[in-house]
């Protein structure tokens, strides 16, 4: 993770801003990422996003929840322990029907919760680089990367003619760090470079 | 693009006034950055208040035991387990609104579901309060964990429903956590990123984990919410369902019913419903939302509560009818002689149960009450008092005369602790409640934002002129665009 240089446009409709999308990749510039302050149906197909597997890693915690829950009390009350309880069978399976199904939604939902923050890479303390603070109030922001063959000037151009308004070179940090915002004490900033 | 969400004019607006999303943000943030008012203190001191008078009664409680309550032999679940079933119930409206009713894609739900959620939240700590301190010898609480111990080890009993309960509400709470904080991130980055206070960039800034509104973790947080939502609607139903297990599975004539888990499920409802209206009504008008919460929410929650209290009273005939149908002279005697009678030792609390519960939400057939804020006030406070008759009834009339009719003298009153208890977690539940509406933004901002283009009444307006327009001329514009 390293500090790079990236140009933002920012854009106001979504009427906008999916044209935009579209012509970017079609004029083969590499989008960074776009931040919105709402989720917008349909951009991630845009941007040529894959669909997100956390749903298939759903499932699995779901059975391996399911799967503690029989397994354990099958253990416990017919091998380790066995209480005859009015005579009736020490496999009482129907009888655990509601720890077994309560399980296997603690552990879906807790496990997809620790998947999503370590899949988006959030947590307490985190702190990432914004391109633009308004992206979480009414700002569509489209950061386009740029590399050694990049031409920043056209690029900006280009970017101002499909819509994209306040355009400009930043240079951030890409990937995250700990302490306040207000202190930008960056863990992986290198200064020479930052001082572009 | 705004016309592909394209939304009948026959919904009304559920975003009123001409709002874009800057408007948006301002209006739900206003409240958490402006100072707190006259009427937010009063109110935040009265619930401590409440909140430390339940301190020191559950104090009485674990010092001296559970002899300072009122229980006597036959009376062995009072006033405790009551309030165990009401604060449970209550917690069921927050994960309806936000899970059941974002899988039937009611646009409506992004109005109220955050503070819905955080009710839900409140209300299942509050709930877990009375089983907890019921114990008795308290520091012992742990025991109901199957952890490996040095007793043989000797597992709890996973065959009863007292421990199904542990394993319910436990996860309800855990899943209702994760899944109002997951919602939370996005909207708490909008705090952070407006912050300028040094403190509020600290606080926002450990609160919100660094989000940022990245299109693919945007991906991502709607799939989990998704199936989050999935995984809660089964989860709400399963726990109610279990709750009513503790009495669906004794013996006991007015407990031994096959009815229960649908009827408290029903019930528990009916009167969530009834505390997010009590609590909606009042912050709706102190924070100034009322064009977020609008008349209309309003009125679609009363006709849930005009439904749910109709099933209720069903629930309520049913039982008189299965009683008598049974012909088990016992089962006839707790319905027809506990309950029914009104002079009968508990028979005005069966009869305040069905007047709140069944009668009064007779008149939110009449659009008009539906949409009066007073009444809506007045009704949810009534319904709620009439559901802590319905756990009381069911819980106290079944066992106050047990087979044993020399010990049916005993009339049970709750002492002053036990009632400082119940005012205790009414303290809790406010004063978590008025922290929340403070410190966290009361309406789901990222998601008001999102149907606001297709509910929003100044987008509506611009509707008029495309639905004059004829059908295939809209379908071929719109092609042409994409």
């Amino acid at each position: 993770m390293a500090v790079q240089k990236f140009i933002t446009g920012n854009f106001y409709d979504e009427a906008v801003l999916f044209p935009a999308v579209k012509k970017v990749r079609r004029g083969g510039y590499k989008i960074h990422e776009v931040f919105t302050p709402f989720p917008i149906h349909g951009l991630d197909k845009a941007m040529g996003l894959r669909d997100t597997s956390l749903h298939t890693a759903g499932f699995i915690y779901a059975i391996t929840g399911t799967a503690t829950a029989v397994g354990f009390i099958t253990w416990a009350l017919t091998v380790d322990w066995q209480i005859n309880f009015g005579g009736k069978p020490f496999f009482a399976l129907p009888a655990w029907i509601p720890i077994t199904f309560e399980l296997t939604v603690l552990f879906a939902a807790v496990g997809m919760v620790l998947t999503f923050c370590y899949l988006c890479q959030l947590a307490p303390f985190v702190r990432k680089d914004h391109f633009n603070l308004r992206s979480t109030d009414d700002t569509f922001v489209l950061v386009l990367e740029c590399t050694d063959k990049t031409n920043d000037a056209e690029a900006m151009s280009f970017l101002q003619s499909i819509g994209g308004q306040d355009v400009q070179v930043q240079y951030k940090e890409t990937g995250w760090w700990l302490g306040r915002y207000d202190k930008d004490t960056k863990r992986f900033e290198r200064k020479a470079e930052a001082a572009h | 693009m705004s016309l592909l969400r394209y939304e009948s004019q026959v919904r009304p607006a559920l975003v009123e006034g001409d709002k874009d999303y800057h408007q948006v943000t301002e209006d739900i943030c206003r409240p958490v950055e402006a100072r707190p008012s006259k009427l937010w203190w009063i109110g935040f001191i009265i619930s401590v208040l409440f909140l430390a008078f339940g301190i020191l009664s559950v104090t009485v409680e674990v010092i001296y035991g559970t002899g300072q309550w009122n229980l006597n032999k036959t009376i062995g679940w009072g006033w405790d387990i009551t309030n165990f079933v009401w604060w449970v119930g209550i917690g069921h409206a927050g994960t309806l609104i936000s899970a059941i009713l974002l899988l039937f894609r009611q646009g409506w739900r992004t109005g109220v579901n955050r503070a819905a959620e955080a009710m839900t939240i409140f209300a299942v700590m509050c709930a877990g309060q009375f089983p907890i301190w019921h114990m008795g010898r308290v520091w012992n609480a742990f025991f109901v964990l199957p952890y490996p111990n040095t007793r043989g080890p000797l597992w709890v009993n996973f065959n009863s429903p007292l421990l199904w309960d542990v394993f319910a509400i436990s996860t309800y709470f855990t899943v209702s956590l994760l899944f109002w904080y997951s919602g939370l991130l996005p909207d708490l980055a909008t705090l952070r990123d407006r912050a300028k206070k040094k403190w509020r960039k600290a606080f926002y800034g450990v609160a919100a984990f660094g989000w940022t509104g990245s299109t693919k973790h945007w991906q991502r947080h709607e799939a989990l919410s998704l199936v989050l939502a999935g995984l809660s609607t089964p989860l709400v139903l399963s726990v109610h369902t279990i709750v009513s297990f503790d009495f669906a599975t004794s013996v006991v004539p007015g407990w031994h019913t096959t009815i229960f888990p649908p009827y408290f499920v029903a019930g528990a409802i009916f009167s969530g419903f009834a505390m997010v209206q009590t609590l909606l009504v009042v912050t709706r008008k102190v924070l100034g939302l009322e064009e977020y919460i609008t008349i209309e929410h309003i009125n679609v929650m009363n006709k849930v509560i005009v439904l749910t209290g109709s099933i209720v009273g069903i629930a309520y005939l049913t039982e008189l009818f299965m009683a008598w149908y049974s012909a088990v002279d016992y089962e006839n005697f707790a319905f027809f002689e506990n309950r029914l009678n009104l002079n009968s030792p508990y028979g005005w609390s069966y009869w305040i149960m069905m007047g709140c519960n069944v009668l009064s939400p007779q008149i939110f057939w009449f659009k008009k009450m539906r949409t009066n804020l007073v009444v809506t006030f007045f009704m949810s406070i009534l319904v709620n008092i009439g559901m802590w008759f319905e756990r009381f009834v069911i819980i106290v009339t079944s066992v106050y005369r047990d087979y044993l009719p020399s010990a049916w003298s005993t009339y049970y009153t709750p002492t002053i602790w036990e009632v400082g208890f119940y005012m205790g977690t009414f303290g809790l539940f406010f004063t978590c409640y008025f922290l929340f509406s403070k410190f966290f933004p009361v309406i789901a901002i990222a998601e008001i934002k999102h149907i606001l283009k297709r509910s929003g009444d100044n987008y509506k307006e611009k509707m008029d002129v495309v639905e004059k327009e004829d059908t295939i001329v809209f379908a071929e514009k719109q092609a042409h665009d994409h």
